[in-house]
């Protein structure tokens, strides 16, 4: 286990050494103090857009680091062949796999932590208003959807050398998902067959990120999610988090080292 | 020769600023663009339009907090609640049974999911209004010739958020962009009348807004009676809590022309007739102010 979190360690160190996060977070703390700014018919009260326009921009910015800290990771040890000491340590390449998810989940954690102190400072201050408790549900299924999606991004990265590519690849999927998955099921019941048999394949094989994406609670203030529905929106997450970790590890298992 | 590489810079600095001194003029001819009041004129020109409907589906979207069915779900996409608040239209319990555009969940999956999202129809008050107010205002800038932007705003703010002078402000703007309308003129008599309670100005106003409405394209006037309707059965309104009996009869045979239910006009009629009937020692009516 400390293997693994030594791992962890070195990717998290990553995090601040690189200039990603604080770029993204000056730009969502500039865009949202700029619109919070803005004085719309004299009433300072009005407060729901910065609070959208501010979680908007935490999906975003959450997204793109866990990505991009992500694909890199693999790419870059082959690259600069220090996967090879590495690997002669003894670490066993599950270990190196689960290191790496580890450390950019636990990294991605640290981002949106930072993220979410923000929004509950600006959110708070202009509304008066402190419920935790939602802050904290939207942080934890946001955090673990992250889980899924920095797995899959591991395990893109094994297929693809690039991590441009598998960024670009991911995000998109990632992005797809979110933002058409839950209505594949309509979508299906539209078309004849065999598309209604693909997409409805595609349905239920995905996982369906838009779950943990409760944005519109937070913004319009509709309260907690029920705590049972979160425990198994979190099992959900670790069951794809395992199959994608897996999936890279049966990859990674029997792929040449050599670039 | 050898040039200073400060002085090449000099040299080319002064060659910039004298083009531009002397192309500036010109160049403000060659597009529209430039002469827009507003940032977003400059930044899209023309396809600012398109923003602005999805920014008033925003607001139809806040006024839900968040229940709103996505390009997926069937509905008619036409009809904004938004509007039809600001028309005085309330849903019945058969609407909002056919505004449940979820249904029943078709899998687990819709069934899990909704848990994590918005499953009730509701609608902001107590002064929640106010936050549909900035993505009316975007639209507003965006699309200056969207009319309904103004109408709902103000009727917004003048209904539910208490602010009068916002209100009269922005549909002040918005006659300024769209000196026709009368539609925005029907919305400021309405102001004049029921915030200002300033009954000359209001008959003005809703006059004048009627002679907008006939100034329409027969094709135009036979789309939009409901127009008629409203204009005249509020200066009928007007003219019957004025004392000026005649008047609001004059008015009310009007709207029969176009209303969809003249049978309640006619009860409105008679029983104007009847206070007019009723003995000269009734309690007089407010004198008719011209």
């Amino acid at each position: 286990m400390n293997t693994i979190w030594a791992l962890a360690g070195v990717v998290i160190k990553e995090l601040y050494r690189r200039k990603d996060f604080y770029v993204l977070f000056v730009l969502t703390a500039l865009i949202t103090i700029a619109a919070g700014m803005v004085n719309f018919f004299h009433d300072p009260k009005i407060v729901r857009y910065v609070k959208d326009i501010c979680m908007l921009l935490i999906w975003v910015s959450a997204l793109v680091i866990a990505l991009i800290t992500t694909a890199r990771q693999i790419p870059a040890e082959r690259e600069s062949r220090t996967i090879f000491p590495l690997l002669a340590k003894p670490v066993t390449r599950w270990q190196f796999i689960l290191g790496k998810f580890l450390g950019c989940w636990l990294a991605s954690g640290i981002a949106l932590l930072v993220f979410y102190i923000f929004f509950a400072i600006i959110s708070g201050s202009r509304e008066q208003n402190w419920p935790w408790l939602t802050w904290l549900q939207a942080i934890w299924l946001q955090w673990a959807m992250l889980a899924i999606v920095i797995a899959l991004s591991l395990c893109g990265s094994i297929i693809s050398a690039a991590p441009s590519s598998t960024t670009t690849i991911c995000f998109i999927t990632v992005a797809g998902i979110l933002l058409v998955g839950g209505h594949l099921n309509t979508v299906a019941l539209h078309q004849s067959q065999p598309l209604q048999t693909i997409f409805y394949t595609i349905y239920f094989l995905i996982p369906h990120l838009e779950w943990f994406d409760i944005r519109d609670r937070v913004v319009y203030d509709w309260g907690l999610v029920g705590w049972l529905d979160c425990v198994l929106a979190t099992l959900y997450a670790a069951a794809y988090t395992g199959l994608f970790l897996l999936l890279t590890w049966i990859g990674f298992r029997r792929k040449s080292l050599n670039t | 020769m050898k040039a200073s590489p400060y002085l090449v810079l000099a040299l080319m600095l002064a060659v910039c600023f004298t083009l531009a001194t002397g192309l500036e003029p010109r160049a403000a001819t060659w597009s529209n663009r430039s002469k827009s009041d507003n940032v977003f004129g400059v930044l899209f020109g023309n396809g600012r339009k398109l923003f602005a409907n999805q920014f008033f589906t925003m607001a139809d979207v806040y006024f839900h907090s968040g229940y709103y069915p996505s390009i997926f779900d069937l509905r008619d996409e036409s009809r904004k609640e938004i509007v039809a608040e600001s028309h005085g239209q309330t849903d019945s319990a058969e609407d909002e049974k056919k505004e449940d555009f979820l249904g029943k969940p078709k899998d687990w999956i819709d069934r899990f999911g909704r848990h994590f999202h918005i499953t009730e129809h509701t609608h902001l008050e107590h002064k929640n209004e106010r936050e549909i107010l900035p993505w009316l205002r975007l639209a507003a800038d965006m699309d200056p010739q969207k009319i309904e932007t103004y109408t709902v705003g103000s009727f917004f703010m003048r209904e539910h958020l208490n602010q009068p002078q916002e209100a009269e402000a922005f549909l002040h703007e918005g006659l300024r962009n769209n000196p026709n309308s009368y539609e925005i003129l029907f919305e400021l008599g309405r102001l004049y009348y029921e915030n200002y309670h300033d009954t000359a100005r209001a008959r003005n106003v809703w006059q004048f807004a009627l002679r907008r409405w006939l100034q329409q394209d027969p094709k135009d006037q036979k789309e939009n009676q409901l127009g008629f309707d409203e204009i005249t059965v509020n200066l009928a309104h007007l003219e019957e809590n004025a004392g000026n009996y005649e008047d609001a009869i004059r008015w009310f045979q009007a709207a029969q022309k176009v209303s969809p239910d003249p049978t309640a006009l006619q009860q409105q009629i008679d029983d104007i007739k009847k206070k007019m009937a009723a003995p000269a020692n009734a309690p007089a009516a407010a004198p008719h102010q011209p």
